[in-house]
């Protein structure tokens, strides 16, 4: 179902007419190669959000390619991680919090962010990586086996060789392979990070929403972090925030730039940092501002 | 390093380290000797009453009723009083402070009306023993007909420690991360997943550390029990909660008459043969062993929920 589009014949803000099915141009290196377009998994029409009275979004509109990497820059406080926790609804712990407008999901085009969708649901479906590693103060094998008992999964031996994929997938398995039932709280700063990670797939998650994932870890780990999102773009749509402009051109296929909660700019990673259309892209990407 | 020369400056600088250094060694100085005061106390109190209550304090004097004799009579009943009311206190004050505290925190909307439940919830704890008496009195001991009961006792003392286990279960849940309750939400787990699963079984060890604060308070209560009219005189143990036949559990002790700990020393104190007051030492000394015996087992508990976790 996956290779269904949504309907997309969309301008982008850098006022490319992006479609579905046609390929893409891409300016790569001074020559031209032809990529193919990956369907739309997920789309924000004039998406608004607001803290009480304060405004933190402001009618964004951006598509999320199905497989790919897409990172959100910007200075702090632009709003990208508020834009990413609409993904999931995270907001909706947060009390006196609103949105304006839709996040569809395709294929099955729902609205994310409708108040009909329950946020449950939503989080079931797309998983989410933090800033800080955050695994429960349980064993490593029950960290990642949680969101499968959340799921109902009873059978043991279902859940072990789920846990054992993941824990691959998320290629920490040779290091914690020998002590599972050890506490996720004693592996470092990097290791606990992929453990969330790995936990985040155990649930097969049809997104995945990373929000500045390396902020606090070494430059090593930052490195495999990196090398894994790299990897994971083959079976999920993964959305990064990240401060590090170096990194959302290392990882990602597209980045969009906002700034004081507007889209100022989306468009395929290597034309938004060697070619930005807008001013105020490049004043940022050149270490003007922010 | 080269030997530099002694700025002037440097001598100023030194002077006002060390003058700041003299503050802090003050205020260690200070602290050690308050510290030391109030331990002293407390400890010279506990040998006055291993001392006083020496020649009463063997076998005989835990496994005898109380006797018009003094050297006869024993704190059988006020200690398997006090241990039943403890159960039945505990068993009330736990669920119920637990629930209501997890739902503050945890679920309920913050607003005005919230507020004045949790400024209440603190006034409660400083509200007198004595009242709670009184309300217990007439609410258990007539309205719902319990009786000059160990249950009436023992929800009665669950009333007045409920404040302290509420407020001690919040900060408890308080201190668990928020990042710990998004990560269980971003897994698509619910309100009552995150809590069950998680909030609540990390913050057990503050949960138990209140629930012990306020059994430690609840076991000296004197009172608040005699107001509901526990007896002084006890010749007999409530019936046995374990039965010989099915289904060997048996309830009828919550109906019974008892006495406690510090009701039989009161008791003893008041009565004009000395004999007595050594009775009443040996069963205070009890009473603080039973106390520290308890607040050794949280201690212990709390070491045990804690070495797995630290954020």
């Amino acid at each position: 179902m996956q290779t269904e589009t949504g309907k997309s014949d969309v301008t982008s803000p850098a006022g490319r007419s992006f479609s579905g099915d046609t390929p893409l141009r891409v300016a790569i290196d001074g020559g031209t190669k032809t990529v193919a377009a990956a369907p739309v998994k997920a789309r924000a029409s004039r998406l608004g959000f607001h803290y009480g009275s304060l405004q933190a979004l402001k009618g964004l509109d951006m598509e999320i390619r199905d497989k790919q990497v897409t990172a959100l820059i910007g200075p702090s406080g632009c709003g990208k991680s508020t834009f990413l926790r609409c993904f999931n609804r995270m907001h909706d712990l947060t009390p006196l919090t609103r949105y304006e407008g839709s996040i569809r999901l395709y294929p099955d085009d729902i609205d994310l962010v409708s108040k009909d969708v329950d946020p449950i649901e939503v989080r079931m479906r797309i998983g989410m990586v933090f800033q800080k590693p955050n695994p429960f103060p349980k064993s490593i094998f029950e960290n990642v086996a949680y969101g499968l008992r959340v799921r109902g999964l009873r059978s043991k031996a279902l859940i072990e060789e789920e846990v054992e994929k993941a824990l691959r997938d998320a290629a920490i398995w040779d290091e914690v392979k020998d002590r599972l039932q050890s506490s996720g709280l004693s592996l470092s700063g990097g290791q606990q990070q992929r453990l969330c990670i790995a936990r985040a797939l155990a649930t097969n998650p049809e997104m995945l929403l990373f929000d500045e994932p390396t902020s606090a870890l070494d430059p090593i780990a930052t490195a495999r972090i990196e090398e894994l999102i790299t990897a994971l773009r083959e079976r999920v749509t993964v959305l990064i925030v990240t401060h590090n402009m170096q990194q959302a051109a290392r990882v990602s296929d597209y980045t969009a730039f906002m700034y004081l909660g507007e889209l100022i700019e989306f468009d395929v990673t290597s034309k938004l940092f060697t070619n930005p259309g807008k001013k105020a892209t490049e004043d940022y990407i050149t270490g003007r501002y922010g | 390093m080269a030997v530099v020369a002694e700025d002037p400056s440097l001598y100023a600088i030194r002077a006002g380290v060390l003058r700041r250094k003299l503050l802090d060694k003050a205020f260690v100085i200070l602290g050690l000797l308050v510290l030391v005061a109030a331990l002293a106390v407390l400890l010279a109190l506990f040998l006055d009453l291993v001392v006083q209550g020496a020649p009463r304090l063997n076998w005989d004097f835990i496994t005898s009723y109380a006797s018009r004799k003094p050297e006869k009579a024993g704190i059988l009943a006020a200690w398997v009083g006090t241990s039943l009311v403890m159960v039945v206190t505990a068993c009330v004050a736990m669920p119920i402070g637990v629930a209501a505290a997890i739902y503050l925190e945890e679920y309920a909307p913050k607003n005005w009306f919230t507020a004045i439940i949790e400024i209440n919830v603190t006034n409660l704890a400083g509200v007198p023993s004595i009242i709670y008496g009184l309300l217990a009195l007439g609410l258990f001991v007539y309205k719902f007909n319990l009786g000059q009961s160990i249950a009436a006792a023992g929800l009665t003392l669950a009333l007045l420690i409920l404040p302290i286990v509420i407020v001690a279960t919040r900060e408890a849940v308080r201190a668990v991360p928020r990042s710990i309750r998004e990560a269980a939400y971003a897994l698509g787990a619910t309100r009552w997943e995150v809590t069950a699963h998680h909030v609540l079984p990390y913050s057990m060890g503050g949960v138990l550390t209140g629930m012990i604060i306020g059994l430690s308070r609840a076991i000296g209560e004197t009172a608040p029990i005699i107001t509901i009219g526990a007896l002084s005189f006890i010749a007999f143990l409530p019936s046995p909660p374990i039965t010989g036949e099915f289904p060997f559990l048996s309830f009828a002790w919550l109906k019974d008459a008892f006495t406690a700990m510090p009701i039989q020393m009161f008791n003893w104190v008041s009565r004009p043969d000395p004999g007595f007051r050594i009775n009443a030492a040996a069963a205070g000394a009890i009473l603080l062993g039973m106390t520290l015996l308890m607040n050794g087992v949280a201690i212990w508990l709390r070491y045990r929920f804690r070495k797995k976790i630290n954020w």
